[in-house]
This record gives structure tokens, sequence and C-alpha cells, in this order.
């Protein structure tokens, strides 16, 4: 009846498993009261979790993100306290548990952490930068965030009932087979993965058409932001890439349920297939991360050096480049496989080839700066934390390029530090540099500037206190995913590794009082015009936060930066002449469900429920099956409630709430007075 | 914000600097990382190419990570002095500096990439006036099993050969993937089991150095460490010596006993071991049928009597 599950699967074999049991459940409980003594159960149900709104959705994804990057950094924090104490000694986690701990890290910042952000920011923000008025499938944003959720509750469950696996976060076979690994831990990680890499999939296509078929007039492709470009180029990279993460999943999860031999020692089986297949989905995945941060920090940088994006066409082709060679080098990830010299040799390079389409991108951000008026608001000062930070890791990285010194470094904490680079300047920062951008969008009010900063010199100090030191034991022999170890003279560096861990915490509290003290004082920082930093492009034309169709009337594009252009021609904060009906998608309870569902069946794979599984299946298919049939799915938003919307927003604008664009070289509109943008 | 930003940068950067630098200057072992001083003349080349890139790039990271740093300083806003063109948005001079010098580099990147990657092919034997010494490896849960063919015996954790030879490792695994490495001596490869990988090095003379698995394969991971000892002529003798003196027999049975996992198995020696047992382990999971070729393949293979 329950498989494979039975009472031993409750952590009461362990102190560690108990307390990270205590602190799921007792989180879970807290939120569950919160929300009961709040009331606020009907509001979140009919307001947030059965939203269509794109807006709404982006926000669902990025609270996701931030829950679960607490719990990656407590994993990431319990590591280096481990390696900070365990000289010649078990340390405080026997190694069942620091395997776990390491597994699940790797694995919740890429998919749990990474993802759901960008895909919140993307969600937020790119239609309205191509003013559209949504998505071009509302109903399947829907459906792929509550597939993300549902992947993100089977890691948060496995803390709770069973275990997680041991096989770190790539997971190679034979060690995550059947005969190694013979417990749950492996199953949720599969399973986990398939089932948000289904929703990433699905959000990939929806952005592709979005961005394709959605744009208002006059946005050709060389006229939309660099966000939207690069949000176009990981869209195809998600819907070619993660499908060889699903497949690669099936595999192992065939060899593991039905005694399948495609990546066994034995039997025809061959683990190099694995890892090929892994890395096929898992270079490109690595880009995926990176390029929409490169978009934030596009934004950003021109935003706040009040000028013009410094070589937009290198911008784009650069990011393209990028996009096509991400699938040209995932070799590299196992040089030390055995390849001939010749394979090694042309993966090599095609790795370093990359490098040139970044540095071109560092560059064109300089050069943005290079006769600007830089402005150091937190998203600012986040993207020129980067641009240091991230040249150094792209230096390692081309090392790491080197086949023959890859022999040396290859995993090693150096290649840990290398990554870290990458992924926490050039992924994170991005995204924090676009929460706080794009904050006042999406909630109608600013976060708080003192506190971003300081959560800013935080993040990058302990960032460099964490890696350095691991880049130096790299050198000096220390492999990656060491429960102990032998060496004396490797302890200093993982204490001061693990101060720099702390004082990223500290980077987490000050995000976390950021919020608060924003959310305390809302009033005196809202944003009443919809462009708070006198900002570019046509998402600071919306108002804040934006109507639910966003734009009233479609926008018309001229130039690249199109609402700069409009507010210095004067066009900006007309009423329009008419206004029309609009055609609004209906909230539905089918994604919630459709999650529910996912997260049911990946819960009944994991531990051989058979029929629960089956009948989760079904209910599924049923499900899309009724949504299809549906013709019932649309609304109609009166124009006269349209005009009331409109009419109240730009009554209350005043000319003293609007930029003065006189800054800018006299044209237009702007070289007479201050823009007043109304008639 | 704009004002008060760069005097609170100052504290937390010298903190920063200071510590990092007591770290480095007090040595704490960097001295003597194995990485950066290397023991083999494969090692020394492979660290050559690791500092002639890092100089390499220099020619791009330097200026940008200081370009970033003045930009950010001296067109800051409240700097009203600095010039300011908010239309600027291309320049094609620029534009072929950042493509084409950075392409220029990788150019002469690539070219270093394709020479050292056929020199230093871990396959490849190396050149030198004497053959060299052949050893067999198999990965364990989690030790590391070296056969000798041409000294007939076989030890546990603990490599030795003559110093004066480069040393030519024939690799395979009986359970997960793992990685062999001597950093001191040169780079890894895969230990993969049916697969047999080879790594090719040299001691520039007698030394102890550390080698170790380096890929995560278990709860024994951390202590799958061995030395590897480069001996002189006479120190090698002796060794020989004391490892065919020793009465351990690793027959099939025996084998078998020592692939039970075990975590910081101490160093063994045994003074024969059986005829072929590198092929066999090899042999065990290709999928062929058949009669075995002998009642020790037999017990091997099939894992059990």
């Amino acid at each position: 009846m329950l498989g494979r599950l039975t009472l031993d699967a409750l952590p009461f074999y362990s102190w560690v498993a108990m307390g990270g049991a205590g602190v799921t459940v007792g989180g879970g409980l807290l939120v569950f009261c919160l929300i009961t003594y709040l009331r606020a159960w009907k509001v979140l149900w009919t307001d947030w979790l059965t939203s269509v709104d794109h807006k709404k959705i982006g926000i669902m994804y990025v609270v996701l993100a931030l829950v679960m990057l607490v719990r990656g950094f407590v994993d990431a924090l319990m590591m280096r306290a481990q390696q900070a104490f365990a000289l010649n000694s078990e340390g405080y986690l026997p190694p069942e548990h620091f395997e776990q701990i390491f597994s699940s890290h790797g694995t919740i910042m890429i998919f749990f952490v990474a993802m759901p952000f960008l895909t919140g920011l993307i969600n937020i923000i790119v239609p309205q930068q191509i003013g559209a008025r949504d998505v071009a499938f509302p109903f399947l944003n829907s459906a792929s965030l509550w597939m993300t959720a549902a992947g993100a509750g089977l890691v948060l469950i496995s803390l709770v009932i069973g275990k997680f696996s041991q096989a770190g976060w790539t997971g190679y076979p034979p060690y995550s087979g059947i005969e190694y690994s013979p417990g749950v831990g492996v199953d949720y990680w599969i399973w986990a993965l398939a089932v948000s890499g289904v929703g990433s999939t699905l959000s990939g296509i929806n952005f592709i058409v979005t961005i394709v078929k959605n744009r208002c007039p006059g946005m050709t492709l060389m006229r939309m932001p660099m966000f939207t470009w690069t949000t176009l180029c990981i869209s195809i990279l998600m819907t070619f890439a993660f499908p060889a993460l699903t497949v690669v999943a099936a595999q192992l999860a065939l060899d593991r349920i039905l005694g399948f031999h495609f990546f066994t020692n034995g039997d025809g089986g061959n683990m190099m297939m694995y890892a090929n297949l892994l890395w096929i989905w898992g270079h490109p995945e690595v880009y995926i991360l990176i390029l929409p941060a490169f978009g934030i920090f596009s934004e950003v940088v021109a935003t706040f050096s009040h000028k013009r994006l410094f070589g937009y066409q290198s911008l784009v082709y650069a990011t393209a480049c990028i996009a096509i060679l991400s699938f040209t080098v995932w070799l590299h990830h196992f040089f030390t496989m055995g390849a001939s010299s010749n394979v090694n040799a042309v993966f090599g390079i095609a790795t370093m080839i990359i490098a040139v389409p970044t540095g071109v991108k560092i560059f064109d951000w300089l050069f943005t700066m290079y006769r600007g008026r830089i402005e150091f608001h937190p998203s600012m000062v986040f993207t020129i934390g980067f641009m240091v930070t991230f040249v150094i890791g792209g230096v390692t990285g081309v090392l790491l390029a080197l086949p023959p010194a890859d022999y040396l470094m290859h995993n090693s904490t150096f290649l840990v530090a290398h990554f870290h680079n990458m992924l926490i300047p050039g992924a994170l920062f991005g995204y924090f540099a676009g929460m706080n951008y794009w904050f006042p969008k999406a909630f109608g009010f600013k976060l708080d500037e003192k506190w971003g900063i300081r959560s800013f010199w935080f993040w990058i100090i302990g960032f460099y206190l964490a890696f350095m030191p691991l880049y130096v034991l790299g050198f000096m022999g220390m492999s990656r995913r060491m429960e102990h170890y032998a060496d004396p003279n490797w302890q200093p560096y993982l204490i001061v590794a693990a101060l720099g861990a702390v004082c990223v915490l500290i980077g987490i509290v000050c995000i976390a009082v950021q919020l608060y003290v924003s959310v305390k004082t809302w009033g005196s920082a809202r944003d009443v015009t919809g462009d708070p930093w006198n900002g570019r492009t046509l998402e600071w034309a919306t108002s804040s936060p934006p109507a639910p169709y966003n734009f009233a009337v479609l926008p018309e594009v001229r130039d690249i930066d199109a609402f700069h252009d409009q507010k210095i021609l004067g066009l900006a904060y007309l009423p329009a002449e008419r206004y029309e009906d609009i055609v609004m998608p209906k909230n539905t309870m089918l994604g919630p469900v459709l999650g529910a569902l996912a997260f049911a069946l990946g819960f009944a794979m994991v531990w051989q429920i058979w029929w629960l599984a089956a009948l989760c299946l079904i209910l599924s298919l049923v499900g899309v099956g009724i949504r299809a049939c549906n013709d019932d799915t649309e609304f109609v938003l009166p124009a006269a409630e349209v005009e009331r919307i409109e009419t109240e927003r730009l009554a209350q604008i005043t000319p003293a709430d609007l930029h003065d664009m006189r800054e800018y070289a006299p044209r237009g509109a702007a070289s007479g007075a201050v823009l007043t943008g109304r008639a | 914000m704009t004002r008060s930003i760069f005097p609170r940068l100052q504290v937390p950067v010298m903190l920063a600097v200071i510590v990092l630098s007591c770290l480095t200057l007090q040595g704490c072992g960097i001295s003597d990382a194995p990485v950066l001083n290397p023991k083999g003349p494969i090692a020394l080349q492979e660290r050559n190419l690791l500092f002639t890139a890092f100089g390499l790039m220099m020619i791009v990271a330097i200026p940008a990570i200081l370009l970033t740093v003045l930009f950010a300083w001296r067109y800051r806003r409240t700097n009203e002095k600095a010039a300011y063109t908010p239309e600027w948005g291309g320049s094609w001079v620029v534009e072929a500096v950042v493509w084409l010098v950075p392409a220029a580099i990788i150019v002469v990147l690539g070219m270093l990439v394709w020479n050292t990657t056929h020199k230093l092919d871990p396959y490849k034997a190396l050149a030198s006036g004497k053959p060299a010494f052949k050893v067999q490896v198999v990965a364990l849960d989690w030790k590391w099993l070296f056969v000798y063919p041409e000294l007939g015996v076989a030890s546990v954790n603990e490599l030795a050969f003559p110093a004066d030879r480069p040393v030519s490792l024939e690799i395979t695994s009986d359970t997960v993937m793992n990685s062999l490495m001597i950093p001191a001596l040169g780079g890894q490869i895969y230990a993969m089991a049916g697969m047999r990988s080879e790594l090719n090095l040299l001691a520039d003379g007698p030394g102890v150095f550390k080698g170790r698995n380096t890929m995560y394969s278990g709860d024994g991971f951390s202590d799958q460490h061995f030395l590897a000892h480069a001996l002189s002529e006479d120190d090698f003798d002796a060794w020989k010596k004391k490892a065919s003196g020793a009465s351990a027999v690793l027959d099939a049975k025996t084998y078998l006993d020592l692939r039970e996992k075990s975590v910081a198995n101490p160093v063994a020696y045994y003074g024969s071991f059986e005829p072929g047992l590198f092929d066999i382990i090899l042999r065990k999971y290709a999928p062929i049928v058949g009669p075995y070729e002998s009642e020790a393949a037999e017990l091997i293979c099939r894992g059990a009597v």
C-alpha cells in the first residue's frame, strides 16, 4: 500500500536529521499559523496562488527563491563549519549528513534559488519591457511556477521523510546507481529535478513565444532592451537544454527502478554517457543563470550612469554568441576522463572563445559608465562589485579551460572557488541588483538603500573571504567534498572561509532587514510616477505596481530606449484619446492543483507507491483535458474601468514628481523647461 | 548615499587585505603547495602553462578591474567637473579594441592549448633514457590497490617506484568512478570500471608525495589517500625485498575480501598476486558471456563464491 515508506523514514535516528526536520516542520507550521492569524487564506488563494497574472507569478517565484536561498545557505554554513573543525577528526557531522548537505546545497542553489529567481524577474519585467499586456500563455506560466514549487517541496520534504541524495548535485553514476546508493535519496533528487525541469522547459517555450509574438508596434528585435534579449537567448537555451536533463534523469530512474543498464558498471552500461548528457544540459545551464543577470546589469548600468547603453549591438551579438557557444563546450567538465588530445584541445579552445564575448560585455558596461553621471544605488553598487569580481572568475575559468592545467585543478577546491566566483557575482549579484532595481515596479515603493548597500558590503567581503582561500587550497591539493582532512596547513584557510560564510550570513540578514524596514516605512518611499530612477525602457512607463493589463494603450516604439525617448519628446504620461475593452485571462486553480499532483507523483515515485503515482498522472491528464475543453477562460475589462484606473493614476502625478530631462542633450521637448508630460 | 559609500569602502577592504596578506605572508604551507612547487617535469610544465596563461590574461583583466574602479570614482554623480555625454552610445574604435585584443589573446592561448594538450597527454609515454616502470592501479572502496607486474608483488595504499624511471600507471576501478592524482608529479585521470585509463608520471628525484582520489566516492572518500615513494636504487631494492617477503598472497579470495568496503585501510603488502589480476578485473564488467579462463577469474567476476 505505501511502497517502501515505513515509520523508519522518520528522522529519529540522529540529532542532525531531527534538527533539520524540526526546522522544516516548524517553519511550515509558523507560516500556516501566521496566515491563519492574519485571516489571509482567502486572499492568498484567490489573489495569488490561483493568479495567472505574470507579475504576481513573478513575485511568487522570487519569494520561493528567497526562501530556498535561506535553506541552501544554511547548508553552506554547516559545510564551512564542519571543514573549519574537521582536522583529523570527524567534526560534528558524520559523512552521511555532510554528503546530504553538499548534495542538497548544490541542487537547491541551482534549481530552486537561481532558476526561480531569474524566472521571477523575467516574469515581472519582460512583458512590460516589450510593451505587452501579458505573456503568450498565462495558464502555462502558472503551471510552470507550481511545477518548480513542487520540485522545491520534494527537496524540503526529504528532510522530514527519508533522506536526500548523497551523490552530489551532479549525481554521477555508478555511485548514484541502485547498487551503490540503494536508499531513497537519489530518487528524491531525480524527481525534484524532473518535475522542476518540466516547469523550466515550459517557461522557456512561453517566453520564446511571448518575445517573438507579443512585442508592441515598433519594437523590432534590435530595439529590444538587453534584459529582453538575454531572456530570449536563455529561453531558447532552456527549451533545448532541459530536455537533456529530463532524459538523463529518466534514464537514471529506469536504471534504479526497473534494473536497466544505461549507466551501470557492468552489463553494457556506460557512466561516461551520463557525464556527457548531464553536461550537455549543464553547461548551457550556467549561461541560463548568468545571461539574465547580464541583462539586468546592462539595464542598471545605463540607468544609474544616466547615459545611453554603450555598444548595444555589440552586447546583443555577444549575448547570442555566448548562447550558441554554450552548447559546444560541455566536455570541459571532464577533461580528465581520458579523451584524446584532439578532443580535449578542441573543447578547451571552444571554451576559451566564450571569454571573448564575455569580455566584450564587461568593456561595454565600462564604457557605459565612462562619461556618465554614476549614482551609487544598491543595484549599481552590486553591478560594480560584479564587474571587478567576475573578471577574476573569468581568469580562473580560462585557466581551467586549459586541459593540462585542468588535470591539476579538476575536482579541487579551486574548481569550487571558480564556479562560485562565476555564480555569486555573475548570477546572484545580478538578481539582487534586479531586486533592488525593480522592487518599486512590483510593489509601488522603493527598497531602503542604506540596508541595500550594507548587504552588498557583507556579501562581497564574505564572498572574497569564503572563496579566495579555496583557490589557494586547490593549489595545496585539497579535493572538494571532503568531510575531514589530515593536513594541518589547510585549516587556517578553512577557518577564514568559514568567517566569510558568517559574513555572507550577515549580508542575508541585511537583506531581510532591508525588506522589513522598507515595508514598515513604505509610505515615505512611494513611487507615484512608476518611474523612480528616471528609467529608459518601457517597464517604467507603467504605473507601480502596474495595472493588471500593464498598458491601457499599447505604446509605439521608435528608439532602443523607448521610454526615455517618450519622456524627451513629451509623450509620456499622456491620457489616451479613447480607451478600449481589454481581454484578460481568468484566474484558475488548475495551476496549484497540477503542482500538488506533480508533488504527489514525485513523492509516490520516490517511495514506489505505484497506485498513487498512476492516480496522480491520470488526474493531471484529466485536469489538462478539462482545461483544454474549457472555452470560458477569459473576461473583459470594460473600457470605462480602464479609463477610471488610468485617470486616477495620472491625477496623482504632479509635475514636481517628474524627472528633469534637461541634463540630457537638449532635444525635443526637453530642450525647454522641465518636462511636464501632461496636456 | 553617493558621498558616504567610499569612506565606508576603506575599512572593510583594508580588513580583508590585512587578513589575506597575513595568511599569504605567513606562508601557511603555501610554500610547499604541490601544484605551485611541483616535483616532476610533467607537473612543472602543467604549472608553467598555468602561469603563462595567467600572465597573458592579465593584459585584459588588470585594465578591466582598474578601469571599473577608476570610472566608478571619476564619473560619480557628485563630480560635476567630469565630462558627461549622455547620448554617446557607441564607438567603432572602442568596439574594435574590445573585440580584437581579447580575440588575439585567445588565438595565442588557443595555440598554446593545442600544443600543450598534445605534449602533456597523460597517455603519452615519457621520453627517458630508461624504460617506464609499469604499475597497475585498481580503485576500491575506499583504498588504492597497486599491482607491480615487473616485481610480482602488490601493495595497498602505498605506491613505490624507482625515482630515475618514468612510472606508467594503468588504471581501472572495481567500484564507482574515482580519480587518481599525485599533485606534485602531475595531473589526474579518472578510474572507471571496465575501462583502462593511463597516467604517465616522472619524479625529479627521490621523494615522498601525497596522492589521493579526488572524485567523491562515498563515506570513506576523505581518507582515500596514499603515499607515493620515488625511491633511489638502494631504497627501491629494499622496498622490493620487503614487499616480496610479505607472507600475504593476493589470490582471488583475498582480493574479494580486500574489495569489501573499508575506511582508512592500513598499508599492506602482498608477496604475490593472482596472474592477470588487472585484466580479470577489467573483464568483470565486459558484456561477455561464456566460460571463464580460470576458476579465479570466475570467482572475481561473479564477486562471490
